[in-house]
Order: structure tokens, then sequence, then C-alpha cells
């Protein structure tokens, strides 16, 4: 009984290895753009034949790592490759192409009822490190400021820690969630909570603010104004992957890139690369 | 025939008794392994190196006082015992935005000449880089290394900080604790009136009924109570006490104590049913009424039992991952009262693994706050064995 069992668990085992896909394109990283490349894999896969996608997250440092290693063929990047990736790169002699494919909004939600709308720059770091802890000094009611952020895995932390904070810590009081979703179901419950988030992920439950980096023009996160490139904080997302390798993944990157893959890109609230 | 039969069966168990002793000695030995090497480390990532100019009088850096540093929180030298000027940082991306692409060569073999070439004469400059960039020009200073103290009594956990991760876990440790203590505060009182009126007072039919009850609360995955806790318990708790935020310890604590509570109600009413009649007999014969008997005879004798259920009620709740990950705000702060949100050590193994580079310092230190927890619900447990062996 048991012998014949095992034997069928390896013949089910060696089918399913004999039915892979002549290539199987690996792509890993940034856990923001996940959800937009699940979309844009599916399509494809529907479309093309005799190849795979495998797709995972992780976060933009994990994929980047993974792309040294040899272990993926795309990297997802929330963020450019700072100079000491670029230079582990070199040691190996790999000549790295960074892609970018979409432009995403940082934006900065509150609790709908918070008066306040708009924030500058100091504020805003003042906030996050806990400087300022009560909305009164910021022009809103008398009560404390929650502040929701994300765990430190995650690439929309790194970049608010790099271009918001400056290059500071968070406040040690600050609730750190696991999920983006979680944050704007916290934000949407609290009157007193400030969070972060990707533009695809602000709903009318929370109150996105206007943000201004010289003081003098507010501007709210919208997609136009994202588009536009004068709402200030944007971050290009990117793919990386080998030259070396560029014959493999040549055919899923052009239908990255095609007007039916930055329709699905959109579609997700991201902003296509090549917008008019 | 037979005999050789039962042989085999002997052996087996024996074997797998072996196997199964081998494997948690094995577990231990790799967490202690694993663990140990954080105390080989300072904190800065490994590779990369600090170094000042060399006009700077420091010769080895504090991990905190190179945490300040980097986080703006000592703005000058004169702060820390230097000359009187602003603290330059330097490190890699600020290279990125002082040169040029092409100063820095096409295959960026002119960075270490330009690292060198930028901080050769600022006396206020400490730079944070790869330690092959760096020469013999450049003067490194070393930090001090990780200490078991700092870990245990430092309150500031940074683990993913560049340059210098900060490792001060007592936060962390006094929420374990402190979510635990609160929901066997809640569980313990709730646990024990269930057990003795499951074991003295129901009928058999009733008490038939509220076990299968208590076993489904049991059998219930700890992500579906987080689920609940999340959704009614934090925004209820906000509401009745008018707190800033729900996810708090409160909630972490109610949560682990509906958690706990089966294994509190099962030992301790198992403690009652054992106790033998005639005990519970001779204190009504000699007048006591049910209540007197239950109060002053029966939970007396039945002591250390409870105790011992109250422990493993802790370990439960010490334990526990999933539930308090999703309730309790997960804000390193150390708590003082139960409306402030707690980290405990498994939601903050939960969440940070998955991103901590494995064998790096982040990782090791994790691996401490596993092996802290080990340790911790092994002794829990051997308290509790030694309570319910022992008879009154």
């Amino acid at each position: 009984m048991i012998p014949k069992f095992l034997f069928l668990v390896l013949l089910l085992c060696s089918s399913a290895r004999g039915n892979l896909y002549a290539q199987a394109i690996k792509v890993k990283g940034s856990d923001t753009m996940l959800p937009m490349m699940q979309l844009v894999v599916e399509a494809y896969l529907k479309k093309a034949t005799n190849v795979d996608i495998n797709l995972t997250g992780g976060g933009s440092g994990t994929g980047i790592t993974a792309l040294l290693d040899g272990t993926v063929d795309l990297a997802m990047s929330s963020r450019e490759a700072k100079l000491a990736e670029k230079m582990k790169f070199k040691e190996k002699g790999a000549e790295i192409k960074f892609v970018p494919i979409a432009t995403d909004a940082l934006s900065v939600i509150v609790h709908p009822s918070n008066p306040v709308a708009k924030l500058n720059k100091d504020q805003l770091e003042d906030i996050f490190t806990g400087k300022i802890n009560n909305w009164k000094e910021i022009g809103g009611t008398d009560s404390k400021i929650i502040v929701y952020t994300r765990e430190s895995s995650s690439g929309t932390y790194e970049f608010m820690k790099e271009n918001i904070l400056d290059k500071r810590e968070f406040a040690k009081d600050a609730i750190s969630t696991s999920a983006t979703a979680q944050i704007v179901f916290a934000v949407s419950q609290n009157k007193g909570a400030i969070g972060y988030v990707g533009l695809a992920y602000v709903e009318n439950i929370v109150k996105p603010v206007a943000i201004s980096f010289d003081g003098k023009e507010y501007i709210p996160p919208t997609f136009n104004n994202a588009a536009k490139g004068i709402y200030p904080v944007t971050r290009p997302l990117f793919v990386f992957y080998n030259a070396a390798n560029e014959s493999k993944v040549k055919g899923f990157l052009d239908f990255l890139l095609s007007v039916n893959g930055q329709k699905l890109i959109t579609h997700k609230g991201f902003i296509p690369v090549n917008w008019q | 025939m037979k005999k050789r039969f039962y042989t085999l069966w002997e052996n087996l168990i024996r074997a797998s008794g072996f196997c199964s002793t081998l494997l948690v000695l094995s577990i231990s030995f790799y967490l202690f392994r694993e663990a140990y090497g954080l105390f080989r480390n300072s904190g800065v990532e490994s590779g990369y190196s600090i170094f000042v100019h060399q006009s700077n009088p420091i010769q080895e850096f504090e991990p905190d006082t190179l945490r300040k540093i980097f986080n703006k929180d000592v703005r000058r030298w004169s702060e820390i015992g230097g000359i009187d000027e602003r603290i330059e940082i330097f490190s890699l991306s600020d290279l990125e935005k002082k040169f040029k692409e092409e100063a820095l060569g096409p295959d960026l073999q002119f960075v270490p000449e330009k690292v060198w070439e930028y901080s050769e004469n600022k006396p206020a400059i400490i730079g944070y880089f790869p330690s092959k960039l760096l020469d013999s020009r450049h003067k490194t200073v070393a930090v001090r290394q990780i200490e078991f103290s700092d870990l245990v009594f430092g309150d500031s956990w940074f683990p993913a900080s560049s340059p210098i991760a900060s490792f001060g876990a007592a936060s962390i440790l006094l929420g374990s604790l402190w979510v635990s203590f609160g929901a066997i505060l809640f569980a313990m009182p709730m646990g024990l009136v269930v057990a003795i009126y499951l074991a003295e007072i129901a009928n058999p039919r009733m008490r038939e009924i509220s076990l299968h009850f208590i076993e489904l609360l049991a059998g219930i995955p700890s992500v579906v109570f987080g689920f609940f806790g999340l959704v009614l318990v934090v925004p209820l708790l906000k509401d009745i006490f008018n707190l800033d935020q729900g996810e708090s310890a409160l909630a972490g604590s109610i949560i682990l104590g509906i958690i706990s509570l089966p294994t509190i109600i099962s030992i301790t009413q198992d403690a009652f049913l054992t106790i033998p009649k005639d005990i519970k007999a001779s204190s009504l014969s000699l007048g006591a009424t049910e209540l007197q008997t239950i109060f002053f005879v029966l939970i007396p004798y039945a002591k250390s039992a409870i105790f011992a259920a109250m422990i493993l009620g802790i370990g439960r709740a010490f334990g526990e991952t999933m539930a308090v990950l999703m309730v309790t705000g997960n804000a390193a702060i150390i708590p003082e009262s139960f409306f402030q949100p707690v980290r405990t050590i498994t939601a903050t193994i939960a969440s940070e693994l998955g991103e901590a580079p494995n064998g790096g310092i982040h990782y090791e230190a994790l691996f401490v706050l596993g092996t802290i927890l080990f340790v911790f619900t092994f002794l829990l447990n051997l308290i509790a064995n030694f309570f319910v062996g022992k008879k009154s």
C-alpha cells in the first residue's frame, strides 16, 4: 500500500515537472508594485505561449539582491539602484539595465474630519519623527497626533525616511502595520491619525493632504498632479535586468511598456511612463 | 511471533522518543548558535567602516552616540567632546549628489579617490563607506561591540537602521511581559470561576455541552482572534475609554486572555475533578455550605494546580504571535499603561524575519529574541510542571 502511494506521488511530481514551460521568467521585489505586476502578468500569460512567469514580492532590496545573485531575471524596485548596489553589480561584471515602468505618488492621509488640509516638508518631518505631536501646533484641534507607519521591510517606509524624514528615524511611538491597507483602515477609524500610502491606495474613507516642499504652493496628491510632475513626492518604479539576459525578458518587457500594459498600470492607480 | 511484534513496537517507540529529544536539543542548539553571533558585532553593517578626519581626537564610538549623530540628534562635535563645528555626514548616497556620474568614472573606478578628495580637508566630517573604498589615509574609528546588557536594557529598537542599527529590546521584552500579565489578570479569575462551575456546580449535561464550546474556543486559529480584535475590540476600546488609538496593550491582553482561557479552564477543572470525594463530603458533613466548601476547602486543596494553570496560561499568551501582531499597535516603546501600544517579542520576530538578510546582524538579533522567548517559556513550563506534580 505505502510503496504504491509513494510511487503515485513520485509519478505526479515527475509529470508536473514535465509540464513545466520551456522558460520561466522569475520576477521578484517591491511589494508596492506587486498588485500591478500581477495584473500585467496575468494579461501577458493569456496572450503569450510557451512561457511562464513566477512573481514574488519581498521588498525592493530583496529583489535587487536576488538579481545580484542571479536567482531572478527581473527585479522590481520602487527606488533607483543605490550606488552601493551599482558597485556590487560592477564587481560581478554584470551590466544591469534599469527600466522605469511607472510612477507612484506618495500620499499623506488623515481622517476626513481633520481640519488640517495642507502640510509642508518641515511639518511632515516633525510629525513623523515625533517632534510635533499635537494637531493644534499645525492648525488643527487640540488632540494627539497618532502616527501610523509601515514595518521597516517596506520600500515605502525607506522612501519616506529618505525623502521626508531627512534620513531620521520614525517616532518611537508610531504604530507600525504590516500592510498598506491596514494604514488606510486605521486612519479612517481614528480622528487623530496620520499615515502615508501610495496614491493607488487612497480611498474616500480617508483624506489626502496637500503637500508643499517650497512652503508656497500646496499640491494635493491627484493622478493629474502626479502625472504632470508638479506633486513633490513622486517616485519612479523600475524593473532591473541583466543585459546578458535580455532575450529572455524582452517579450514581457515589451508588453509591460506597450499601450495595453501601461493601461493596466493606470488601472491600478499608477502613472504610466509615457504619460502626455 | 507476538513477542517479536511487541519488541519491534517497543524499539520503535524508544527510537521516536530519542529522535524527538534529539530534535528539541538540536533546535535549541541552533537557536543559541545563531543568536550568539550578535555579540561579535557592533551594529555597523558588515563590510562598512566609519571614518573621521585625522584631526578628530575620537578613538572609539559608543553605538548609541553614533546612532544619535546619524539620526541628527547630535549635530555638533562639541556635544560629544570634540571641536565646535557642525557634524557633516558623508555616505555613498551623498557622493552621488556631490559628484556627477561622469566624475565617478564609467566603471565607478574613481569612487575611492573622490571619497578621499571630498573628505580630505573637512575636520567636521564623519563618513560611512564600504571598507574597501577606504585606505590608510582615512582615520577609521572602531565602534564598541554590542553587549547583552545593551540588548536587555536599551530602549531603542531600530534594527534596520543604516549606518548603525540599534538593538535595545527592553521595550519589546517588557511589552511581551506586560501583555501576558494583563491577559492573565483578565483570564485567571474568569477561568477559575468557569472551572469551579463546571467541576462543582454544573450538572453533567451542562458540563458536557460547555466543554464542547471550550474545546471549540481552543480550536479557533489565533489569526481569527486577531481579526476579531482588530475589527471589533480595537474600535470599541477607543470609544469606551476615549483613547487616542485603540491599538493598545489592553486590546492585546483581552484577546490573549480569551486565547489562554481554554488552557486555564481545562487544567483547573481537571484539578477539581481529581480532588477525592471524601474531602468535599467531610467538609459538607461538618456543616459548611457548598460555597464555603469551594472557597475554604477545594480551592486551597487545588491551589498548586491552579497556580500551574496560571503559569501555563502566561506561557500560552507569551508565545502567541498573530493575534497580538494585529491588535497591539507594535510601537517599540516602554509601556507605562495598558492604553499604550506595545510591541511583543513574537510580533517583532514575525514581522521582521522576512526582511532580515540571512546571517546578518538583524537576523541574529531576532534569534536572540527567539532564544529569550524559548528560555522564558521553558522556565515557565518547568515551574508549572513542578506545581502540577506537587500534591498538597
